[in-house]
């Protein structure tokens, strides 16, 4: 079927909106309106007029067959520029602070719809900042209550936010009931039009390690980064640009830049171990490289915190590597090296903060930089990311195998994990290593395999949502698998929490995809075959077995509850 | 045609609130709708300012109208009713509504909402137990309605009026609340095709003054001018109400009385009505009254508001420039 937009013909399908079908061939200004989430309609700027004069909001008005609609009209701007304006007027304006800042919608529109951003005066000025668990900080005073928050909580099911209060004074606000605890999980910040929700920033601190003469300061990169960092420079989404960042980051000033995928190689040839021993004493094991996750079954299901593999995450399993491995190789005294994360992750902050992480009373990684930050300093230092010359990872933490680089998506955990626990602790010869029946991005995926001629069950899935329902039949008896992944955000860390705006299933899928064509054209494709891998254990584990463990695992804790603190 | 929408269409009873929806086709299509349970509502929130007519229905004749209700239950076959009741409404008459109501499915609710409580969708949120705002629609309730399910939404005087139908009493005659200066408040039942201004003269209203009135709510109704009463309440959207101002009544007062009604009663969902009734309230107390903005402000309340409320926010204040007094 047909509409007209602006007097030009188009294809429209029939359960579309107004907003789908304009897609792509005019543009139609929106704040609260999410692919990811339901239709609210209630920033009411998505304006646009009918034939019959009547105004309509572009994203919750379906077309019809023969519908015109016009997109500028002397009635559409009008109302389109008083609601802009005052929807300005309740987000108080912290711009230089802002890593959104440039990226914003709001500024696009003043600019675009000739709206004054000071054209009344600022109404939440007095309203509060809070901190959720030291990590997400959440601004009252830049909130337009479009609900995005609120919603992709309850679908995260941690009910953080709740609403009260109406009319001029309805407010957004942490939750008092004792029952949620915030995750970290970032999913909010991702879906906050106007950036009142962002990450504890660290990028302060680096910018200072950077200048620190006396300080190594050394970055490591996470398997999804390279695939969605260069959509914050312009870059088509998928696009690898994993030499360029290389580049980017020793501009920044990094002495040294690691690969996460190393760590993740480390991960994976751990968590095989420990998954294979389990197996034997019909022990479900879960993954524990999403801190979001962790933290989620500690206070929510503080009786399977035991089923937690104890395994460190990679970006963990690197910082040590760096600090005692590499500091000895180079001789150089590991309290002078900072180690920065480059994480699509904002729980990644709350992980590298954990006590019991610490090691020789060390914390492992110091810093971590979600991608938006790293953009945000590299924009700040006037680097043209594009320009950049490729250049390679830093020896000797810098090679990796095929295992590791889908690590960034959901299903890629434990697929690494079944190759090394299969070939090489199984000793089992594998026809094919792609399992295919994990990988893809829907909500849970399960697959039966045989190790030594035992039927394993394994669930994967992701978003915290999904999560609960898969953990609630298992604390009901009625499911029971072997193994389970969980990444807290929903198709993994490409749709992290630290990751580019705007996200939505068609830029997660093609995110997704060049992870599998780097494993594909790896030399490696198992955890355990990377040499730099295997020259780590000989030159350094084999020579300190005691430390071992205490290296690459950890314990978890059953958590308190960290709540919501004010900040102001 | 069946026999109970054949007695509505006949009696062409238009829902009493402020949808103006044809009852028959609203029975109708719930009737129709596909659902594994069906639920009837009546909605007694009125919270309009001059209009207080399901009180009196509640304080003369709740015995008619819960007639309409269970005839409602039993021609759908619905679960259960449920009386959204505002709650001195619920305080004063729910003892009595009890003995009425008897072993029948009928639950009384304390209202939650304030005045857009009375916005059936929001009305349904309330009910279950969610933030009182409206839902997008489509679909209406009488598709998806109260838990997801097919639901008839009538107002009280409505189901009052299917009470009358039912025992063949029925007039055509509506609900009318008269209120203002020099008027006692009081409801009349009249007939609904008089004129305004017969209905003023013969219920002995008719001021003595020079006069104005607001028709079809005292928020959200209509300003007229003594002169524009020949027109019937069905010509006018909304409540059966008429409020007598006096001609000296000034402007600024009025204004800010409609002001600060609507911005109370705003559920704070969309912007224009939630930020502009803010905004109108603060040009309205500054000290130079910018009347461009006020108008755009307005503007953008009757074109983009997300439900009724926020789209009849400008309504009396521009009927009132309109037809008494132009603003300055
Ligand atoms: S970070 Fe995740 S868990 Fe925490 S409030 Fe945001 S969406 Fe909810
Ligand atoms: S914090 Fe952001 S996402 Fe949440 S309601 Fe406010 S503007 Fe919307
Ligand atoms: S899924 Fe990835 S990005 Fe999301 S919280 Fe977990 S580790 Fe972080
Ligand atoms: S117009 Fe908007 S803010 Fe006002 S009552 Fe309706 S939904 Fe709520
Ligand atoms: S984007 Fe359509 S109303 Fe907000």
């Amino acid at each position: 079927m047909y509409i007209k937009i602006n007097g030009k013909k188009v294809s429209a399908k029939p359960e579309q909106t107004i907003l789908e079908a304009a897609h792509g061939i005019v543009a139609i200004p929106t704040l609260c309106h999410h692919p990811d989430l339901k239709v609210k309609a209630n920033c009411r700027v998505c304006l646009v007029e009918l034939k019959n004069g009547k105004l309509v909001t572009a994203c919750s008005t379906k077309v019809k067959d023969g519908m015109e609609v016009f997109t500028d009209t002397e009635k559409v701007k009008r109302a389109r520029k008083i609601n802009l304006e005052m929807i300005f007027a309740e987000h108080e304006e912290k711009c230089p602070e802002c890593i959104w800042d440039k990226n914003c919608s709001l500024q696009d529109y003043a600019k675009k719809y000739q709206g004054k951003i000071t054209r009344f005066k600022d109404r939440k000025k007095n309203r509060n900042i809070f901190g959720f668990s030291n990590t997400i900080l959440f601004d009252q005073t830049k909130c337009i209550d479009c609900n995005n928050c609120i919603e992709v909580c309850h679908k995260q099911e941690v009910h953080f936010y709740d609403k009260a209060g109406k009319g001029a004074d309805s407010i957004v606000l942490p939750t008092k009931n004792k029952k949620y605890d915030c995750t970290t999980c970032g999913q909010c910040i991702t879906h906050c039009p106007v950036g009142a929700i962002q990450g504890n920033p660290h990028w302060p601190e680096v910018e200072a390690s950077l200048k620190d003469k006396k300080k190594i300061v050394v970055a490591q990169v996470a398997p999804s980064v390279r695939a969605s960092i260069g959509e914050e420079f312009g870059y088509e989404p998928g696009t690898v640009v994993t030499g360029e960042l290389v580049s980017a980051l020793k501009k920044l000033g990094f002495d040294y830049v690691f690969d996460t995928n190393f760590g993740a190689d480390i991960t994976t040839f751990e968590e095989a171990g420990e998954c294979f021993e389990c197996l034997g004493k019909g022990k479900m094991v879960t993954t524990s490289c999403c801190p979001a996750w962790v933290k989620f079954v500690e206070f929510n299901y503080p009786e399977f915190v035991g089923n937690i593999s104890t395994t460190k995450s990679p970006q963990q399993c690197l910082g040590v590597a760096v600090k005692t491995y590499f500091a000895e190789k180079m001789k150089i005294d590991p309290r002078k090296i900072k180690v920065v994360s480059i994480m699509p992750c904002v729980a990644k902050k709350f992980e590298a903060d954990r006590p019991e992480l610490e090691y020789n009373n060390m914390k492992m990684v110091d810093y971590v930089l979600t991608t938006r930050e790293v953009a945000h300093m590299m924009r700040r230092a006037k680097i043209d990311f594009t320009k950049m010359k490729p250049q390679k990872f830093d020896d000797p933490l810098g090679q990796s195998s095929g295992a590791a680089a889908i690590y960034g998506v959901s299903g890629g955990v434990m697929e690494s994990a079944l190759r090394t626990a299969l070939d090489y602790y199984a000793g089992q010869k594998l026809k094919s290593i792609d399992f295919k029946q994990i990988r893809g991005l829907e909500g849970t995926k399960k697959a039966e395999i045989m190790v030594k001629g035992k039927k394993v069950k394994i669930i994967v899935t992701s978003g915290l949502g999904n999560a609960k329902k898969v953990m609630d039949l298992i604390k009901a008896g009625k499911e029971n698998p072997h193994f389970l992944e969980v990444m807290a955000c929903p198709g993994g860390c490409i749709n992290g929490g630290g990751q580019p705006v705007p996200t939505n299933a068609q830029i997660r899928a093609k995110r997704a995809a060049p992870l599998y064509v780097l494993d594909k054209k790896s030399k490696f494709r198992k955890a355990h075959d990377n040499p730099g891998l295997k020259k780590l254990y000989k030159e350094y584990i084999d020579k300190h077995p005691d430390l071992h463990h205490e290296m690459f695992h950890t314990s978890n804790y059953r958590q308190k509850r960290w709540g919501a603190r004010r900040l102001n | 045609m069946d026999k109970t929408i054949e007695k509505l269409t006949r009696a062409d009873l238009i829902g009493r609130g402020c949808g103006n929806f044809p009852t028959a086709s609203k029975w109708q299509m719930v009737k129709e709708a596909k659902g594994a349970k069906k639920y009837v509502v009546c909605n007694v929130s009125e919270g309009e300012p001059g209009v207080f007519k399901d009180g009196w229905v509640l304080q003369n004749h709740p015995d008619i109208a819960i007639e309409g209700i269970k005839h409602a239950i039993k021609y759908l076959g619905a679960k259960k009713a449920v009386v959204y009741l505002r709650q001195d409404y619920y305080q004063k008459y729910q003892s009595k509504l009890r003995k009425l109501i008897g072993k029948n499915k009928i639950e009384l609710f304390k209202e939650a909402g304030g005045y857009i409580g009375g916005e059936e969708t929001a009305l349904l949120e309330s009910l279950e137990g969610r933030r009182v705002e409206p839902r997008l629609k489509p679909p209406y309730p009488p598709q998806v309605g109260l838990y997801g399910q097919p639901t008839l939404v009538n107002n009280l005087e409505t189901f009052y009026e299917i009470g009358l139908i039912l025992r063949g009493k029925y007039e055509k005659k509506r609900l009318i609340c008269f209120s203002g200066q020099g008027v006692k408040s009081q409801v009349h039942e009249l007939p609904e095709n008089w004129t305004i201004e017969k209905m003023l003269k013969e219920t002995g209203n008719w001021p003595k003054f020079s006069f104005f009135v607001q028709v079809g709510g005292g928020a959200a109704g209509t300003v007229l001018n003594s002169k524009q009463l020949q027109q019937t309440l069905k010509d006018i959207h909304g409540l059966g109400s008429i409020v007598v101002y006096h001609a000296s009544e000034g402007p600024k007062k009025l204004i800010l009385n409609w002001v600060r009604f609507f911005k109370a009663e705003s559920c704070g969902k969309c912007v224009p009505c939630r930020e502009g009734t803010y905004r109108l309230l603060e040009i309205l107390n500054s000290k130079k009254t910018d009347w461009q903005l006020f108008e755009d402000i307005l503007f953008a309340l009757e074109n983009s508001s997300f439900c009724g409320l926020g789209m009849s926010v400008p309504r009396p204040i521009l009927t009132y420039w309109k037809n008494v007094k132009k603003r300055s």
